[in-house]
């Protein structure tokens, strides 16, 4: 479909896109129908044991997934595009689907992937000076020890 | 003084001393600590709850605090309710300097006590790390009970007179500084599609 393998997962449609076929695809599908992006996040790979990815698919550390949905035609479409962790950016949908935003906002301020051509590239949900970002696999957890006196262990 | 545990004798009727010849010091710690306005600061889900102690049923206005003020300068008690992120601690340390002295919190729920069940990177593990704490309200979310008990603790320790002693002259917190940016330095974001 658009040139990317198209993949059924449990009885829903996920297309895995090449990094630089992103936003031509973007707008292909927005054409096709798919007005409105539901959903842009991200997943860190590193501790994965392994997944089942298509042939021509390279994995990388970190894939952004992007949510579609056709009022038209009553379908959702899901996108899984790979990103390298030695290049971590990918372009901006903001173009494409304005309403992405606050979330490519969102997994900058996470995973750290930045979007080129996107507004206003700043973290949203930490302060705007912290360090890291929090929902890598090799962020540390930042707890306090606790210990709990009335528990058995 | 047990004013406050004495519910039967409450009012002027529970004043040891005949009014007129009351200290002015006991009247003014009594009536301080019977119309004590709260600070709206209700972050997550112990809003609710503090929501919930407001209304009829629980009903905070027996105790003189049925008014919960927006505006810290017309606030005397600051009760937390809620979990504080990273990002809402300079806010919280400011809404808490903009408050006249005499000035008291209530942390209310464990997330404001202690941080709660999160135990990680965005949250603050207890608020007393940002303001100091009078009355911390365990639960999660405490019940309107607890939060009415906490208060009422509050309001004896107003009415004993030993909150007013406690405090230094400095007013010194947990050292946590604001950052001022001030208007104009920063370049506007003008978001529009193509």
């Amino acid at each position: 479909m658009h040139g990317s393998p198209l993949v059924d997962s449990l009885g829903q449609s996920v297309l895995f896109v090449a990094k630089d076929r992103y936003i031509a695809v973007l707008k292909e599908l927005s054409a096709d129908g798919y007005e409105m992006c539901i959903d842009l996040t991200a997943v860190d790979y590193l501790t994965h044991p392994g997944r089942n990815l298509p042939d021509d698919i390279v994995a990388e550390r970190f894939e952004i997934v992007v949510n579609l949905l056709s009022l038209r035609h009553h379908k959702r479409l899901r996108l899984r595009v790979q990103v390298a962790e030695s290049e971590v950016s990918i372009d901006s949908a903001f173009d494409i689907y304005p309403g992405s935003e606050a979330m490519e906002r969102e997994v900058f301020d996470m995973f750290g992937i930045s979007f080129s051509g996107h507004p206003d590239m700043t973290r949203i949900l930490m302060p705007e000076d912290w360090d890291g970002h929090p929902l890598r696999k090799d962020y540390s957890q930042g707890f306090i020890p606790v210990q709990f006196k009335g528990a058995a262990s | 003084m047990g004013l406050v545990r004495n519910v039967r004798d409450d009012g002027l009727g529970g004043l040891e001393h005949n009014f007129l010849t009351g200290r002015i010091e006991d009247v003014v710690k009594w009536s301080r600590s019977r119309s004590s306005w709260g600070a709206t600061f209700g972050l997550a889900c112990c809003a609710i709850e503090m929501m919930a102690t407001g209304t009829s049923h629980y009903d905070l206005g027996r105790f003189g605090m049925e008014v919960f003020r927006a505006s810290p300068r017309q606030a005397d008690i600051m009760i937390v309710a809620g979990r504080v992120s990273q990002k809402m601690a300079p806010v919280l340390r400011q809404v808490y300097d903009q408050m006249m002295e005499p000035k008291w919190v209530i942390s209310m729920g464990v997330c404001a006590s202690s941080g709660g069940m999160f135990n990680n990177y965005a949250i603050v593990q207890g608020v007393d790390q940002i303001v100091p704490v009078d009355v911390y309200a365990p639960g999660c979310p405490p019940t309107p009970e607890t939060l009415i008990h906490a208060i009422e603790t509050l309001h004896q320790m107003i009415e004993d007179g030993e909150i007013m002693r406690r405090r230094t002259a400095s007013g010194v917190g947990a050292g946590v500084r604001v950052q001022e940016i001030a208007a104009g330095t920063l370049t506007p974001v003008i978001l529009r599609s193509k």
